[in-house]
């Protein structure tokens, strides 16, 4: 039977996607599951497989165009099947604006194309929108903890999709993938409190829909500076960057303040149980921030190894959606393009942000004499509806002291 | 095991216990010269005389009054409402004297009395003559409430009812009177109160039934045996005190739970049973519990009308094939 190949959504914040390239010709043979095309969307290339066997017969979008989400791109038929009904519903090629206009006419508005179904989610792991509040059955919410089970990670076969017993019995009875990949960490849902919503409803209403405050905070990187050294001096492989220290500190230092480490959620605060920390990363036409998940669990060659590898791959746009998604914390570093300080934007709905400038040696007073110090400025903007201005600095304290302190990470 | 009717199994209990306890007699109307409204007294005045077996006028509260009384005098007497219906009547007595006596005296007095009679439906009696007060008198501290289902548990647990320092009502089922069953006829047969008993073990989804819902939920785990899947029921025989470990101990195996009862649905026994198992074993629970009850009318006097009022099979096969997530 004749199906339809419509855009898919292969990135939750996509609108549309650009054809990069067509993995098959108008009449190769295709199976379900096959590879078809490579999309470019916002955020990343991905791969989109077909749905259907046939053979390939028609394309309607031609690689470097675009089509919005549910347009129809092409046609998977068997070979000698009529698909002139499916190819009339497909809107006219892109419009052509050298075409003087029809002059204004009383004449009916021609039919729209009737609007294809509802874009189809790549084949992906399932998944939960924030939205649709998740619903399981307790047993099943117990089950899933008790073994480790991400309950979003199910689909449930109850009324309104509710998760049961028989679901989470198939997910454990199915073969775990090997070392889950990059799922989000979990988190603990705390109910708003009168005091939190009126705070955010006051600062919204004052700063805009994030309402940001900053705080600056000088740290001084002698000891952090020498212990890569001594680390990068051990192995040649060892690569440990500044940056990766950092992200290594901040992860201690949320753990230590969960209040930094959370969300503001209208109604709830969510307090994450992992640093899940975004690292931004300029790509070529923009920034993107792969996360590195439970950072505080990492040590510093992994995570030197995670965001070297996530950052090549970001600037190839070979990034999958929950892999830059999701983080708990963010970190933005200017340092080498030699930018002192700056202030950074909170990527929602995380709580804040570190803005973190150049490391240069800067004359400081240490008791009472002028010396000469590698001194590096950190700017932390926080979304004020979680975090509050002595929070936030309780925070930077902390981290301004491991990482001026380096050893503490090890005790 | 003699096989006796439930009416036959009551008389025993009564029997036995007029002749072990001289305290012990029985009153109501129509007990001794007619043997009983439903016989469940039959021959007792010729064996016991008629002091131990008293005739009363139709006067309810009268004569639970006069119960209440002997019971402060250390006598135990069982009064028998000829349907409990009429004891409607009889409230201020048994829910106001019987029920607080112990505590409003200081521990001065028990109350070792037994109401019982009929209760639930009966055959085209009507609304006025087929009512489930068991949720009235479960509902007041002080007072045991008992309702047995077969001819055994009738006479164990009428033998502990009436010789139990307490008041309890004592609930029997018209419909079941000729249903017969094997009884122990060891004179100090007894069965506890407050202990449910499990009428059939399984593994799928519990089932929790009482009096006429006993069988009917049998029949019901029969024909889902057939659809393959297994049901537990459980009669918990008293409800108040209420045995929900047995309940919840079950839920927890079976994460599923089925409430029948005969009885309106609202203020129901099933609806505090249903909150005692989202309590107690809410992270055991794999889908809502459901109850199964008499409809929400007063009981129609026309057959086929009577027939819908009074849950069946039917109902609880698709009840439980909801919770198994079946259909």
């Amino acid at each position: 039977m004749a199906s339809k190949v419509i855009m898919p959504k292969l990135s939750p914040t996509m609108e549309e996607g650009q054809i990069a390239r067509w993995l098959k010709k108008e009449g190769d043979k295709v199976s379900a599951g096959e590879p078809l095309a490579e999309i470019d969307t916002d955020k990343a290339t991905m791969e989109m497989q077909a749905l259907s066997n046939g053979v390939l017969r028609k394309i309607l979008i031609n690689e470097g165009e675009s089509a919005p989400l549910g347009q129809l791109i092409a046609v998977i038929a068997e070979p000698n099947e009529d698909i002139e009904s499916i190819l009339s519903e497909a809107p006219a090629a892109a419009p052509e604006k050298k075409e003087p206009a029809p002059a204004p006419a009383p004449a009916p508005a021609p039919k729209p194309a009737e609007q294809p179904a509802e874009p189809v989610e790549a084949a992906a792991p399932v998944v939960h929108t924030d939205k649709g509040r998740l619903i399981a059955s307790p047993l099943a919410a117990r089950m899933a903890k008790d073994s480790g089970l991400d309950l979003r990670s199910i689909n449930g076969s109850g009324p309104n999709g509710r998760i049961i017993k028989r679901d989470i019995e198939a997910a454990l009875s199915k073969p775990q993938p090997a070392a889950a990949v990059a799922t989000a960490s979990g988190y603990r849902d705390e109910p708003a409190t009168q005091i939190r919503q009126t705070i955010a409803k006051r600062l919204v209403t004052s700063l805009g829909p994030v309402p940001h405050f900053f705080l600056t905070v000088d740290v001084e990187m002698d000891r952090a500076a020498e212990m890569r050294k001594n680390i990068n001096a051990l192995d040649a492989d060892l690569k440990i960057s500044i940056n990766d220290i950092i992200i290594k500190v901040a992860a201690a230092a949320l753990i230590q303040h969960p209040q930094v480490n959370a969300s503001f959620q209208e109604k709830f605060i969510r307090y994450y149980e992992h640093a899940d920390i975004g690292v931004a990363v300029a790509i070529e036409d923009g920034l993107i921030t792969p996360v590195i998940r439970a950072a505080d669990q990492k040590s510093l060659s992994q995570i030197a190894g995670e965001v070297r590898e996530l950052a090549e791959r970001a600037r190839t746009k070979k990034l999958k959606p929950e892999e830059y998604t999701g983080a708990s914390f963010s970190i933005s570093n200017l340092g080498m393009f030699g930018i002192d300080e700056f202030t950074a934007v909170i990527n929602p709905p995380e709580g804040a942000i570190i803005a973190v400038g150049a490391m240069t040696p800067k004359p400081v007073v240490r008791d009472n004499e002028i010396v000469v110090k590698q001194m590096m400025r950190v700017t932390m903007s926080c979304d004020h509806r979680v975090i509050d201005g002595a929070t936030g600095a309780k925070f930077l304290q902390t981290f301004k002291k491991i990482l001026e302190n380096p050893l503490y990470l090890v005790v | 095991m003699p096989t006796l009717t439930i009416r036959d199994a009551l008389n025993q209990a009564i029997r036995e216990e007029l002749a072990r306890d001289e305290k012990v007699f029985i009153m109501g109307e129509e007990v001794a010269e007619y043997d009983g409204a439903y016989k469940v007294t039959r021959g007792l005045l010729k064996e016991f005389g008629p002091k131990r077996v008293i005739d009363t006028p139709i006067t309810e509260l009268g004569f639970a009054g006069l119960g209440v009384g002997a019971a402060m005098a250390g006598l135990r007497p069982v009064v028998e409402f000829m349907t409990f219906n009429f004891s409607i009547l009889a409230t201020d007595q048994i829910v106001n004297s019987a029920a607080k006596m112990l505590y409003m005296s200081g521990g001065q007095f028990n109350i070792p009395i037994v109401f019982r009679g009929p209760g639930g439906s009966a055959f085209q009696v009507s609304s006025q003559h087929s009512q489930h007060l068991e949720s009235w008198y479960a509902y007041f501290p002080g007072l045991k409430v008992v309702m047995p289902s077969t001819a055994a548990d009738a006479k164990g647990l009428l033998k502990s009812s009436i010789r139990d320092d307490d008041p309890v009502i004592f609930i029997e089922q018209e419909r079941m009177y000729g249903n017969k069953g094997e009884v122990p006829d060891d004179p100090d047969f007894t069965i506890p109160l407050g202990v449910a008993d499990v009428k059939r073990e399984g593994t799928d989804v519990t089932i929790v039934a009482r009096s006429l819902m006993v069988p009917v939920a049998l029949k019901a785990a029969d024909k889902l045996q057939e659809q393959g899947v297994s049901c537990e029921v459980i009669d918990p025989r008293t409800i108040r005190p209420l045995d929900v470990g047995t309940i919840i101990e079950s839920v927890k195996k079976t994460n599923r739970v089925v409430l029948a009862e005969e009885s309106h649905p609202i203020c129901s026994v099933n609806a505090e049973i249903s909150h005692q198992i989202m309590e107690l074993a809410f992270d055991y629970l794999d889908a809502p519990v459901k109850r199964v009850s008499g409809a929400d009318v007063p009981m129609p006097y026309a057959k086929n009308l009577e027939d819908l009022a009074i849950p069946d099979v039917e109902a609880i096969v698709a009840a439980v094939r909801e919770v198994a997530y079946l259909d």
